[in-house]
């Protein structure tokens, strides 16, 4: 199994529930933003792909909410909040 | 629009401790956590060492959910195809009081919270506080999910990332050099097996520290602690290392490789992964210390930078426990002076600075500087395996002296680059 898959994996035995909306975005006009690129090495959960274009994907589910990806790339290319209230990551062991 | 005396954002080991020991004061606390439960947001690797914080909550050490208390403490340096490991063991270790035990925080944060709630502390989950409510230059109160909820004073323990830090103007968004990520499993395996495995009875519990390849040189380290009947099991790498890649590979990737290492593959065979985690880690030090209290406003914990990593321990839970404590103390002496402005609230930072909190910041201001050198992560895990084989090694021939076999991996160049390390150590 690679990594990647492994991850699918990994991030299934974790408890999430739904936001409404998604608590990280990428500016709008940011995606091909170098600064953009570290968060395909550091995201622990690899929710950051860096698609044929040079564009950066991403997308909040499976989000650990760790907040990595905020301090590597910086606020100026991401929107950052954590989810609202009863949302996201629910650790039963942390 | 709510009033209370005292608002705590974050359930936390910071927030606990806040509201602990002001709802033992009979003060009217305002918990506010957004997770389901305190502890649904946490992680830690982890391991709590108790001297530091035990005198100041005396009742409450004898009743806590610890995993296993730690009597055997490991240390492996990894090169590519062999390790060294050292291992320290003692009666001292053994002997109550213990000094650590491996904690899991979604079981000891709930606990801690069922105890400050005991104290008369209002917890609310489930709660996001979206930013604070300033009146003519003064935090007054928090915004949570639409509702306005005012206090005389608030103490921040949101966390790494403490965003309402920021909003209150106390910090700024974190700097990748100061910050590490943590990221670990939860590998279900039988108690028996882990006692066998790792030579222990009992509550003992062992924990292990892995340097070198395990982060392909990057700084940081592996770590394993022994639960009851799981193990935690984890990287922990510095973000900018991380990300200017040199080698480039993705965080998940170095667990993954790490659960392979023949070393571990053979203590978590057989046992199930239950849950995937990660958290930032302030890891800066004293240099990247938040401000540590504006007006009408303190903030503790992760959230103020208070975690350290000093190579051999990484610590922040017991920093989070004490600055919890010392805020709330703070608040209490505002309340007797009502005066919540930031030059009464001041006396937060003299009460770290007379407390092992600060003392310890400024001990090992620098470290974060002396430990950021690839040499120790990469070149020295390379050259102890190397020596170790050459030493061991009996071949089919005459062996090489000892001295020479050393001897070799230390021409004068090498030596001179020691020295050099060694005088860089000397500062920690």
């Amino acid at each position: 199994m690679s990594t990647m898959s492994g991850l699918k994996a990994k991030l299934g035995l974790d408890v999430f529930k739904p936001d409404s909306e998604p608590h990280i975005r990428i500016k709008p006009g940011m995606e091909k933003d170098p600064r953009l690129k570290r968060a395909v090495l550091v995201c622990p959960a690899g929710l950051y792909k860096e698609n044929a274009d040079g564009a950066v994907e991403m997308t909040t589910d499976g989000c650990l909410e760790c907040g990595t990806c905020r301090i590597a790339c910086g606020t100026e290319v991401l929107e950052w909040n954590y989810p609202s209230g009863g949302t996201g990551v629910q650790f039963r062991f942390g | 629009m709510e009033k209370f005396e005292a608002i705590i954002v974050g359930a936390g080991l910071a927030g606990l401790a806040a509201a602990y020991t002001l709802a033992r004061e009979g003060v009217e606390v305002l918990l506010l956590e957004k997770g389901d439960y305190p502890g649904a947001k946490n992680v830690s690797g982890g391991r709590l060492y108790v001297n530091p914080v035990r005198e100041l909550f005396p009742e409450l050490w004898g009743k806590a959910p610890w995993e296993r208390f730690i009597a055997r403490e490991g240390v492996s340096i990894m090169a590519g195809e062999r390790s060294l490991k050292v291992e320290y063991c003692g009666d001292e270790l053994s002997r109550e009081p213990y000094q650590s035990y491996s904690v899991l925080r979604a079981k000891f944060d709930r606990w801690l919270a069922k105890q400050a709630e005991g104290q008369g502390a209002m917890l609310v989950s489930k709660s996001r506080v979206d930013d604070v409510i300033i009146a003519d230059g003064q935090v007054v109160g928090v915004w949570a999910g639409g509702d306005e909820l005012r206090a005389d004073a608030v103490i921040a323990c949101d966390g790494a990332m403490s965003l309402l830090a920021e909003k209150a103007g106390l910090r700024n968004p974190g700097n990748p050099r100061d910050y590490a990520v943590g990221f670990k499993e939860v590998i279900e395996l039988d108690s028996a097996l882990i006692e066998e495995r790792f030579g222990l009875e009992g509550k003992e519990g062992a924990a292990r520290l892995f340097m070198g390849e395990v982060t392909r040189g990057k700084f940081g380290g592996g770590f394993l602690y022994t639960n009851k009947d799981s193990l935690s099991l984890g990287i922990v790498v510095a973000i900018k290392d991380l990300m200017e890649g040199s080698p480039a590979v993705q965080a998940p990737v170095l667990l993954d490789e790490f659960k392979q290492r023949p070393e571990i593959a053979r203590l978590i065979k057989g046992g199930e992964s239950v849950e995937y985690s990660a958290h930032a880690i302030p890891e800066g030090g004293f240099k990247a210390l938040s401000r540590l209290y504006g007006n009408g406003i303190l903030v503790a914990g992760d959230a103020a930078g208070l975690a350290m990593n000093i190579g051999i321990t990484v610590r922040g839970m017991e920093y989070a426990l004490a600055s919890g404590y010392y805020a709330a103390q703070t608040v209490l002496q505002a309340q007797k002076k009502e005066d919540f402005t930031a030059a009464s609230l001041s006396g937060y930072e003299k009460m770290l600075n007379n407390s092992f909190v600060l003392k310890d910041f400024m001990a090992f201001q620098e470290a974060p500087a002396v430990l950021d050198t690839p040499r120790f992560f990469k070149h020295y895990p390379e050259l102890v395996g190397n020596m170790m084989k050459d030493i061991y090694e009996v071949p089919a021939g005459p062996k090489d002296r000892l001295y020479p076999t050393i001897k070799k991996y230390l021409p004068l160049k090498e030596m001179w680059a020691m020295a050099g390390d060694m005088r860089k150590v000397m500062k920690i």
